[in-house]
């Protein structure tokens, strides 16, 4: 169980929206945006109060890879794996970033919640490839050596 | 009057929805995995597909009919596509066909015979996850599934529940509860229904014929059969008799050579439960107080009013249902009969798969005992007689035993939507000429309407009834009363449509035609009953002055 923070929120971006079926996406994308994660307990909680089974609910939030039920962390970086970029060795991008934050495929964020780790498909920024995005901020023409770089200094900041 | 052209030969349709329709019709009987007329449609199966006249392939089902159209349903475009879509679902299907429960009535591996397809050419690169076994009326092996949606569709669309949808996406798709769930985790009802769409074994009926035979060879255990209404109008169907026969009889001789000890009939605790149930109606209504009454024989709807709507679940009968009924009075029997030295166990053999999460609830129990052991569906005890090398057909049948094996026909109809109520109804006004039964089957209870609405006159007041099969349309009547949009003073609820003739736990194959005849069947047996009223029974009544006496509450009523 949450604290009851988390519904009195879930509660106003309902009514923000409208406790409609069709509303389900904009509801959960906001829920998502205040939490950078969407909490299964108000994904359950949504769903009930726009009046659509929790199964149902769970077949939206799972079909779009955006929605995520496991908490991220302050960063999220996406390192972008499309055509563009894998052919310029975006995967070496990658591998730097798994060993310089010690995360995997599985583990994709740092016990002291300051990085998330995922994979993109493409970022539709393929002039700048390899690239990677760090929240909104766009990171173009990586290489393994700046995207350490990129990570300590972030590091420093937080 | 429009016209289409099917295999060159002229067809006149009129309204129906799809091309489909219209080519069953026609007679072309294209197969589908994924069409059920009662459901939306989804057009996700592919194998009902046909080619018109400028060779484009479409799904019939999801095609609505137009006038002067062109098609052909089985060209040698169609043969590869069909074949083709029937390889691909096999490519990620457990294909352990010999061992699988669904052995003998899976679709999929029907239509991979009549298409021909011999030989597997991919490998199944499909992660195996484990079975769920966590409920205790169905089994769910993901491994098996085909993602037709059916049971997505029933349990939402029919049922009003939604325990499973798709998940994931893509070669991770699946059907599953919110979150992976397990099904003990989620809301289901243990109906069934979804079991009874399946076209794979994907959900099938938890079986617990093993313990049973176990104690069928046990000298030390007396082992009780009763047997539900809407099982005898059933069982046949395996062994080729005519749908819809009553096979109560022959079902008895068989279940005596299995090594049962005695064969009763549920439909005397049916008659119990009709006088308990009017008992108590009348009684609230003299007090004018928790009405509506609500019928409590469906433990689906039962659990569904608990889960969906648990401030009207006060309004449902502390009568427990018949087959709980009967077993307290067998144990009770028991207990008063200590020279037996055998342990007595209840075996109900019912057409139900939620009856098996009902024997598990506390309030079914007596003196820490379960009222009944096990429950057998009517497709388990098929197997049995199979398993035991018998042949339902070549049985010549044998009565049900006595004391416990009399009922009414207003008992046998409990297989059907309104037949509870038409005994209550009948007990109630407590005539039983053939005038006064015409007139009781006429005032609206009996059809296949969703809801049905009447009114009958108790003494001097006009009571309000309304009888409901299926959960979404439970759901939707209970949402108005709430509203106070509509009144009633009694509801009888069927969680599936039509009532137990269609329940979870009959036999498969089973469409329309033979719901019909099951329920003509319950009809037939009430008709050529001697005994009409639940009173009028006179085993019912002995009951009332001897096993029963100061123990009604205790054995007849739930527990809390």
């Amino acid at each position: 169980m949450l604290d009851k923070s988390y519904y009195e929120k879930a509660d106003e971006i309902i009514a923000q929206h409208g406790a409609e079926q069709k509303a389900l996406i904009p509801i959960i994308q906001d829920i998502q945006n205040e939490y950078r994660y969407l909490p299964p307990e108000l994904l359950s909680y949504v769903a009930g109060k726009i009046g659509i089974s929790e199964a149902k609910a769970f077949s939206v939030a799972t079909f779009y890879e955006n929605f995520s039920f496991d908490p991220k962390g302050k960063y999220v970086i996406k390192v972008c794996d499309g055509t563009a970029c894998h052919v310029r060795n975006s995967l070496s991008v990658l591998d730097r970033l798994y060993t310089e934050l010690g995360l995997s495929k599985d583990k994709v964020t740092t016990d002291d919640m300051l990085f998330t780790l995922e994979t993109v498909s493409c970022l539709g920024a393929c002039g700048l490839a390899p690239v990677m995005m760090i929240n909104e901020d766009v990171y173009p023409a990586m290489t393994p050596d700046k995207a350490a770089e990129v990570i300590r200094k972030l590091r420093e900041e937080a | 009057m429009k016209y289409m052209t099917i295999n060159n030969r002229k067809v006149a349709f009129d309204d129906e929805k799809n091309v489909l329709s219209v080519l069953r019709k026609a007679g072309i009987n294209l197969p589908t995995f994924c069409y059920h007329s009662e459901l939306s449609t989804y057009g996700a199966c592919r194998m009902c597909v046909v080619e018109d006249d400028r060779g484009r392939i479409f799904a019939s089902c999801s095609e609505t009919p137009r006038d002067g159209m062109v098609i052909y349903t089985n060209t040698p475009k169609l043969q590869h596509h069909r074949k083709m879509i029937i390889e691909l679902l096999l490519a990620s299907h457990c294909r352990d066909c010999t061992t699988c429960h669904a052995n003998g009535t899976c679709e999929l591996r029907q239509l991979a015979l009549q298409l021909g397809v011999s030989y597997v050419r991919f490998k199944n690169y499909k992660e195996q996850v484990p079975i769920d076994e966590t409920s205790p009326s169905i089994v769910i092996d993901q491994n098996k599934c085909i993602l037709c949606g059916d049971c997505v569709r029933t349990c939402e669309e029919i049922q009003g529940i939604g325990v499973f949808d798709f998940a994931y996406r893509g070669s991770k798709m699946k059907v599953t509860p919110a979150f992976n769930r397990k099904m003990s985790e989620t809301d289901c009802v243990g109906c069934g229904q979804c079991r009874l769409v399946c076209p794979t074994g994907a959900i099938t009926i938890k079986t617990n014929f093993r313990p049973v035979w176990e104690a069928l060879a046990d000298k030390n255990t007396r082992v009780v059969a009763q047997i539900a209404p809407a099982v005898r109008v059933a069982i046949g169907d395996k062994f080729g008799l005519e749908k819809g026969r009553n096979a109560i009889g022959k079902l008895s001789a068989a279940l005596r050579m299995m090594g049962f000890d005695e064969v009763y009939d549920t439909n005397l605790g049916a008659d119990i439960t009709v006088i308990e149930e009017a008992k108590e109606f009348v009684e609230r209504l003299e007090k004018n107080e928790n009405l509506p009454l609500f019928t409590s024989c469906c433990p689906g709807w039962v659990k569904f009013c608990e889960n969906k709507h648990p401030e009207m679940a006060k309004h449902i009968s502390t009568c427990r249902s018949p087959q709980s009924m009967f077993g307290a009075i067998i144990k009770e029997e028991a207990r008063c009969n200590p020279k037996d030295e055998r342990k007595t166990m209840v075996v109900s053999i019912m057409p139900c798969t939620a009856k098996k999460g009902e024997i598990l609830r506390p309030e079914h129990y007596d003196d820490g005992e379960p009222v009944v052991d096990y429950v057998l569906t009517t497709s388990e005890v098929s197997r049995m007689i199979k398993e035991a090398g018998m042949d339902l057909s070549q049985i010549t049948p044998e009565a049900l035993d006595m004391p416990f094996g009399i009922a009414s026909g207003a008992a046998a109809i409990f297989g059907v939507t309104g037949g509870v109520t038409e005994a209550v109804i009948r007990h109630v006004v407590g005539d039983s000429t053939s005038a006064t039964l015409a007139d009781i089957s006429n005032i609206g209870v009996r059809g296949t309407a969703q809801v049905k609405e009447f009114e009958v006159t108790v003494g001097d007041r006009d009571v309000k009834i309304a009888v409901v099969h299926g959960l979404k349309a439970a759901d939707e009547l209970l949402t108005k009363m709430e509203k106070g949009e509509v009144y009633y003073d009694f509801v009888e609820v069927m969680a599936c449509k039509r009532g137990c003739i269609a329940g979870g736990g009959q036999p498969l194959p089973f469409g329309p035609r033979t719901k019909n005849a099951r329920y003509k069947g319950l009809y037939k047996i009430d008709s050529k009953s001697q005994i009409k009223i639940s009173q009028d029974n006179p085993i019912v009544m002995n009951m009332y002055d001897t096993i029963l006496k100061g123990k009604e509450h205790k054995l007849l009523h739930n527990q809390k």
